[in-house]
């Protein structure tokens, strides 16, 4: 502690679980977006991570909210915010947007996009699997031609209703900071727009990290027409996250309001690892370098000709430290944002715990669970390339089996 | 004495509140009696006043309350923040308060020193050799009762609201915990409580006022630096404190629009 803190602002209220929701979002709306990339707009390069995309993000969407549900004082009463939500609250949309997002856009999204598949994956097959399977299909087995086509023009209207529910998801946990004028770290108008670019930043380095890994993992090569226009998305998403982080940090610095000096004596004291360190150099400058030197970014061949192996590994560090510097950027937000005093006056510290119900390992677990929700998707919806049928509606009998994942 | 008296300072009209017990231990009695155990809730007294069921019924629609602070008055003795912990079962460590006192030293060299060690329950330490004072004052805070409150404005599921006499309260039992309101209120007037955990602030003693009582804090304070009373009411004595001094809010530009209305207070006061 230092200066002078109110004596209620002694404990932080907001801790590390509060720095991992907003991340978790992120990731959902940054992978979802790219998947709309290659289904709208129609990137025939990044095709490969279209449905991989689609299972990233839910399984991230369901587990981002079991940070905020660990914090609560009374997570028994959570359900009260869709019985008797406050209109006016920001945090009440919580449970709509949700819901939206979750139900409406991916898991309709995920289901139209799949049903062929589930349909022929489960005829005449027998275990739990095709049983799942069938479930999952709800009856509907329909292959004719007419309900191809109504599946893939509804994915494609889903996708893109989901496009602006993907930016609502995330930009509204942007305004649950930007919103709070009482906070001079937090109240800013950008900060649902900074959110949102950070989000996708987050969300293609993510696909583009378990891409590599995946195909990795299973013998399988890695598509580097794919990984580089991943890469090219990335430096983009990051030219412009860079680029509205350096205004809203000139804006505070030339406004000067009277805020500026213990804001300047938290970022000199408390945030300089996470801050500049991690998240501007690390998790900023240095991937933006490398990708701007070895990925095509500006042309169609990149600044320096790099061997495949080489690249992708590159790609692969790349992503690792801009994950590093995205998930530092929540903390610089949400945990900077209370160390110092309303009464701009003092300065106080955050001591994570390791054990606890907002400590170190419970965040693991949270940021892991995604993995195994995400490892059981692929496991009943494979979403490689090599098990997507195609049906020509006569031959809707001949059945191929599905890879395994 | 201040508990013959409604908040406003004036003798209680008989419609307006209940008789009054003469002495605290026969007002706690019949409180106990009328099963009035539920009184440190606000809420529930809000909707059902623990009046004697013969008396009538503190009506809210009648009452809008604020309080004034005369920065010049107070001593810094901390008495209040010792009463309100007393009354309202505050938790009795030093980083959970509903009111506490700030010292403010303004230096010559033009830097200035806040402290505020327990929340000057007791007393301030002398000042080291930090060099010569300009000036210095206390300044009791609280929440401000906000007529425009960013607290109410977040809580997700409504727990915390306004009340028809311009209290803000918290339904402990409503309350999820979230803490968004802590995060929002720009005065430092909220916490979590350590055991409950739901959000706690000051309550301007609710349970009080609707027994014709004044807040403990004001009917401690020695030297009648806090102005209890109906903040419309023109004969009231918050009122005329408030005609004859020029009046301060914390934080204005954040337009919050509190009901505690400071007199003497200095511009570094934030």
């Amino acid at each position: 502690m230092q200066g002078y803190i109110y004596p209620n602002e002694f404990e932080l209220h907001w801790g590390l679980l509060i720095v991992v929701y907003p991340y978790l979002t992120g990731l959902v709306a940054g992978a979802f977006i790219l998947a709309s990339l290659a289904r709208v707009f129609n990137v025939r390069e990044v095709q490969p991570t279209y449905r991989l995309s689609l299972l990233t993000a839910l399984a991230f969407l369901v587990a981002a909210p079991l940070p905020l549900l660990a914090h609560l004082g009374h997570p028994e009463r959570s359900f009260e915010i869709f019985l008797t939500p406050n209109l006016r609250s920001a945090m009440a949309m919580f449970g709509f947007v949700y819901a939206w997002y979750l139900m409406v856009v991916l898991v309709l999204e995920i289901w139209f996009d799949y049903r062929k598949e589930l349909v022929v994956w489960s005829r005449g097959a027998v275990g739990p699997l095709a049983l799942i399977r069938r479930l999952l299909a709800l009856g509907a087995n329909d292959l004719s031609e007419q309900a191809l086509r109504f599946d893939r023009r509804a994915g494609k209207l889903i996708t893109i209703i989901g496009i602006p529910s993907a930016f609502l998801l995330h930009g509204y946990v942007g305004f649950i900071f930007g919103s709070v004028k009482a906070n001079p770290w937090w109240s800013s108008v950008l900060m649902p727009v900074v959110f949102l670019f950070s989000a996708m930043v987050s969300g293609i380095a993510l696909m583009l990290l378990l891409y590599v890994v995946i195909n990795l993992l299973r013998f399988k090569p890695v598509d580097m027409v794919c990984t580089d226009k991943l890469a090219a998305f990335l430096f983009y998403a990051l030219v412009v996250d860079f680029s509205l982080e350096m205004l809203d940090f000139t804006q505070r610095l030339y406004e000067a309001e009277e805020s500026i000096k213990i804001l300047s004596q938290m970022l000199a004291s408390r945030l300089v690892v996470s801050l500049i360190l991690l998240q501007v150099l690390m998790g900023t400058i240095v991937p933006l370098a490398a990708l701007a030197l070895v990925a095509p970014t500006f042309r169609r061949a990149a600044l320096a000709k790099v061997p495949d192996e080489l690249r992708r590994l590159v790609y692969v560090i790349v992503v690792v430290l801009v994950q590093i510097g995205i998930f530092s950027t929540r903390w610089n937000v949400v945990i900077g944002g209370q160390l110092f005093s309303k009464s701009l006056r003092g300065l106080t510290t955050y001591k994570v715990e390791l054990l606890g119900i907002e400590g170190i390992l419970m965040a693991a677990a949270i940021l892991l669970l995604p993995l195994v929700v995400l490892y059981l998707l692929i496991k009943v919806l494979p979403p490689w390339q090599e098990a997507e049928v195609e049906i020509h509606p006569p031959a809707a009998g001949a059945v191929p089996a599905p890879a395994s994942p | 004495m201040a508990d013959e008296r409604a908040p406003s300072g004036k003798p209680i009209p008989a419609r307006a509140a209940p008789p009054l017990p003469h002495d605290r231990r026969a007002f706690l009695k019949a409180c106990v009696a009328a099963g009035a155990a539920p009184l440190v809730s606000g809420m529930v007294v809000a909707q059902e006043p623990a009046a004697p069921a013969e008396g009538p019924r503190y009506d809210p629609r009648e009452h809008y309350y604020g309080m004034g602070v005369d920065v010049d008055k107070c001593i810094g003795c901390g008495r209040c923040a010792d009463a309100c912990k007393a009354e309202n079962n505050v938790p009795r460590d030093s980083h959970h308060f509903r009111t506490w006192v700030e010292r403010y030293v303004i230096r010559e060299d033009g830097e200035t020193d806040v402290d505020s060690p327990n929340g000057g329950i007791e007393g301030f330490p002398e000042r080291g050799g930090e060099g010569g004072a300009l000036r210095t004052f206390f300044v009791p805070k609280l929440c401000n009762h906000c007529a425009n409150p960013p607290c109410v404005q977040v809580c997700p599921v409504g727990a915390t609201f306004t009340t028809e006499d311009g209290v803000v309260l918290v339904d402990e039992d409503w309350c999820i915990g979230c803490r968004y309101c802590i995060q929002a209120c720009p005065y430092g007037a909220r916490f979590l409580h350590p055991t409950r955990h739901t959000a706690e602030k000051c309550t301007f003693c609710y349970h009080r006022l609707v027994q014709g009582l004044m807040p403990a804090c004001v009917e401690v304070c020695p030297t009648g630096a806090r102005i209890f009373g109906e903040v419309q009411r023109r004969s009231s004595p918050l009122a005329r404190f408030m005609r004859f001094n020029q009046m301060s809010v914390l934080k204005p530009h954040l337009n919050t629009d509190p009901k505690v209305f400071y007199a003497n207070l200095d511009g570094q006061v934030r």
